[in-house]
């Protein structure tokens, strides 16, 4: 009696416990202080009671879960090794497929879609023993830099509820820092991983283009898209996307290149290694309180014995115009599936194409009606040249300011966002100006390098900043290392 | 002015695309204004640079010889059709396409 009064007394503490790491769900189940399903439990009523005010999650599974806890719970009385994820519990991007669970893009045209198959990112992580708790609201087919343009509700910042979580994966970000799950997959087209990380105060990591198989993520700009953790705290970050690295057959631009141990070069010196500080980065437009913070962040580097380079990225300021011209034309032609014939809604008309063209209107709200009208206007005949075309050139001059750069530096550290966390509302009624405050993202985006978003201090203690390093295709592991270094000199408190 | 009321009207017809006319009128001006501003990247001479088109180096990429021709089960037919928002097994029907 006594011994299991103590029990429940240490199973209180620790469901009082948002701080969960991946190594501390482990060490608890191995210790048995808390079952699988105790803890996937847990998570659920911290859900219930927080999410009616955040709207992160927008579909939960807990039948899905409960089979995974009960797996883990099964090894641990065995006595066999848990797998690397065992019992983590995690949220997925509402863009990202599960097989039997509801996937609906954060759109209406999509409303009552359910998967019969799951990403291979959400395949893998199960089979790693992560525990999939549900999922996250974004913006529509992750188009926008806010969550507002969901179609189910806009998301509200944990740390600040009258201000936007960012966008697109805002669900995912909202989730991991208000203690909703341990850690997240969102999606980076132009800067939707990283963005939201920043506002949300949490690491946030993309790896290069074709690192993590794009199997079952429902498109958006395919030569842009890919799928990265969030996760409170650097090391789990590099958990995750070890997982979730590496080729995969069924997506043809997933690389061969092998896929290191990430985790074995955090911790290790970053002295001696040359930091790139480019100047078009630091010119007008920021935030004054973005630029102390990121000052000192950059001042932790230089402590730590990094070299500070100062260099040019002369095409920088032409990134959101090219990327706004790729990234809505490959999506004018990836959300051409959208005709209501073999999934997702259908408004029902005597003639097929306007059938077609009824669903459509009906289906994508404004942001995507918007970038699908854009999208086809710059690839259609007689603009393509003038648009498409220049914007692929001018991709490829973006691209060659990274090569440059790398040849005099080992990583590049800029803000991850102008501007912190915004009200909610504040800035619906203008694209262009939305579309602007991505200027620092969509350059890596383009370029196809990987970058992580990594807490930087608070504006007056309140308003996350995030810095954001990026480093040479597949150099994953020293993007990771100098996250993980300025995350242990107290960055996220500076 | 970059994009007139006809040139939205004839993409959205490329795209089968609906839209009420308060939502042409404000995507015209909004899509204006975005077009104004990709503008700028006229001021960069391109005639030399081959558009990138392959984010990845071939050495990066899988070997694209042709692959061994397996046979794998897919029987996700049942369960795609059943979320179809019109099935008639084994098929999707939608409204007639020819008139007689």
């Amino acid at each position: 009696m006594a011994k299991e009064k103590k029990r429940t007394g240490a199973r209180v503490e620790l469901a009082m416990t948002t701080n969960w790491s991946i190594d501390g769900v482990k060490d608890a189940l191995r210790a048995k202080k808390i079952s699988a399903r105790e803890l996937a439990a847990d998570f659920y009523k911290r859900i219930e009671s927080r999410n009616p005010q955040l709207n992160a999650f927008l579909t939960l599974s807990p039948e899905r879960a409960r089979r995974q806890t009960d797996r883990i719970d099964a090894l641990v009385a065995e006595g066999k090794p848990l797998p690397p994820l065992a019992g983590v519990p995690v949220a997925v991007k509402d863009v990202i497929s599960t097989r039997g669970i509801k996937t609906t893009c954060g759109s209406k045209v999509l409303e009552n879609y359910v998967p019969p198959y799951d990403a291979t990112a959400v395949e893998r992580l199960e089979a790693a023993g992560a525990v999939i708790l549900g999922k996250t609201n974004c913006d529509e087919f992750a188009m926008g830099s806010s969550n507002e343009n969901s179609a189910y509700g806009p998301v509200k910042n944990p740390l600040v509820e009258d201000r936007v979580p960012g966008g697109s994966s805002g669900g995912s970000a909202a989730a991991v820092a208000a203690g909703l799950a341990v850690a997240s997959l969102g999606t980076d087209t132009g800067g939707s991983i990283r963005q939201p990380g920043s506002f949300c105060g949490i690491p946030a990591m993309m790896g290069s283009y074709g690192r993590v198989s794009r199997y079952g993520l429902i498109a958006f700009a395919s030569s842009l898209d890919r799928i990265g953790p969030l996760a409170r705290n650097v090391k789990d970050a590099a958990a995750i996307l070890q997982i979730i690295a590496g080729r995969d057959p069924q997506d043809s631009t997933s690389t061969t290149v092998p896929v290191p141990d990430y985790r074995e070069e955090l911790g290790k010196p970053v002295k001696g290694l040359r930091l790139g500080i480019p100047k078009e980065y630091f010119a007008e437009g920021m935030d004054a309180g973005v630029r102390k913070k990121i000052e000192a962040g950059v001042e932790v580097f230089r402590k730590l014995g990094c070299s500070l380079v100062e260099i040019h990225m002369p095409h920088t300021d032409y990134a959101i115009a090219a990327y706004y011209i790729i990234a809505t034309a490959e999506a004018s032609s990836n959300l051409a599936r959208y005709d209501g014939v073999r999934y997702g809604l259908r408004v029902d008309d005597d003639s097929l194409l306007a059938m077609y063209r009824k669903t459509r209107g009906a289906g994508f709200g404004a942001e995507v009606k918007r970038r699908i009208v854009l999208g086809t206007y710059v690839l259609s005949a007689g603009y393509y040249d003038a648009y498409y075309l220049k914007g692929q050139k001018v991709r490829a001059l973006i691209a060659q300011d990274f090569r440059d750069a790398f040849t005099k530096v080992d990583a590049i550290l800029t803000p991850t966002s102008p501007v912190p966390a915004f009200k909610l509302g504040e800035r619906t009624d203008d694209p262009l100006q939305m579309y602007l405050a991505d200027i620092y993202t969509v350059t890596g985006s383009l370029a196809g390098v990987p970058g992580i978003s990594v807490p930087c201090g608070m504006i007056e203690g309140k308003l996350p900043v995030g810095l954001q390093i990026f480093g040479a295709p597949f150099a994953e592991t020293r993007v990771l290392q100098l996250a993980y270094a300025l995350e242990q000199a107290g960055g996220a408190a500076l | 002015m970059k994009i007139s009321r006809e040139d939205v009207l004839r993409v959205a017809e490329l795209a089968y695309l609906d839209l009420s006319e308060a939502e042409l009128e404000t995507y015209r001006a909004q899509i204006d204004e975005i077009l104004e501003y990709i503008g700028k990247l006229n001021e960069l001479d391109t005639a030399k640079v081959q558009p990138m088109a392959q984010v990845l180096s071939e050495d990066q990429t899988a070997d694209t010889t042709l692959r061994e021709d397996l046979i794998v089960p897919c029987a996700v037919a049942e369960d795609v059709l059943r979320h179809a928002p019109d099935p008639e097994p084994p098929y999707f029907r939608v409204p007639k396409v020819m008139e007689r």
